[in-house]
């Protein structure tokens, strides 16, 4: 089957060609990659894999880099580097401080 | 990509300028042959050394034993039958040795 992420040739209507600057979450994700991947705790295939079984809408939804976070957070939670209720908990924990400083 | 692994030629099954068609396969997985080029016909560019099969990287398992991966170049008239550039452009893709057939 043809997956959602192989486009090549497919109707996309004009393509954005503006430059953008990356947020400093951006680039923090883009470390992580590079570190964990060369600390072997996951291959760049594995973490490419798990974005192109994200949901097709994922690629629509989803920005650049927070597919990357998707594709690490799911090879993490499969090798055991960390847990389902640890990231759980985390992502409570940033929302929470989030909305006070808002 | 990491460095080529210690396997060069002797896997290598076909050389620069070898006409090859590209497999018409559809395998679930981590694909890395776009669906677009499957069928189509090139010529080898450039032999770049082995690698680890990514195909099996994605599922956590070793790659071994490495693919030989090429370089080639294929005429943009041939993939795209409407395609409206000039009629001597061509793509290049890095496809690994298992995609790949004597034409």
């Amino acid at each position: 089957m043809r997956g959602h992420h192989d486009i090549g040739g497919a109707e996309a209507g004009p393509v954005d060609r503006e430059e953008h600057d990356l947020a400093l979450w951006e680039k923090r994700v883009d470390a992580m990659m590079m570190l964990l991947s060369q600390k072997n705790l996951f291959t760049v295939d594995e973490a490419r894999f798990a974005m192109e079984k994200l949901p097709p809408n994922a690629y629509e939804n989803l920005k650049y880099y927070e597919r990357w976070m998707a594709g690490i957070c799911d090879c993490l939670l499969r090798r055991g580097v960390i847990s389902a209720d640890e990231v759980g908990r985390k992502m409570a924990e940033v929302k929470a401080r989030q909305s006070e400083s808002a | 990509m990491s460095a080529p692994l210690e396997t060069e030629p002797p896997l290598a099954r076909f050389r620069v300028g070898d006409r090859i068609s590209v497999r018409r396969a559809y395998p679930p997985g981590h694909i890395r042959t776009p669906w677009y080029i499957r069928g189509c016909v090139g010529i080898v560019d450039v032999l770049y050394g082995s690698f680890r099969n990514p195909e099996e990287l994605a599922f956590g398992r070793p790659g071994l034993p490495p693919q030989p991966l090429y370089r080639v170049r294929f005429q943009q008239t041939a993939i795209w039958p409407d395609y409206a550039g000039a009629r001597h452009d061509t793509i290049c893709l890095d496809l690994y040795q298992h995609w790949l057939e004597p034409a």
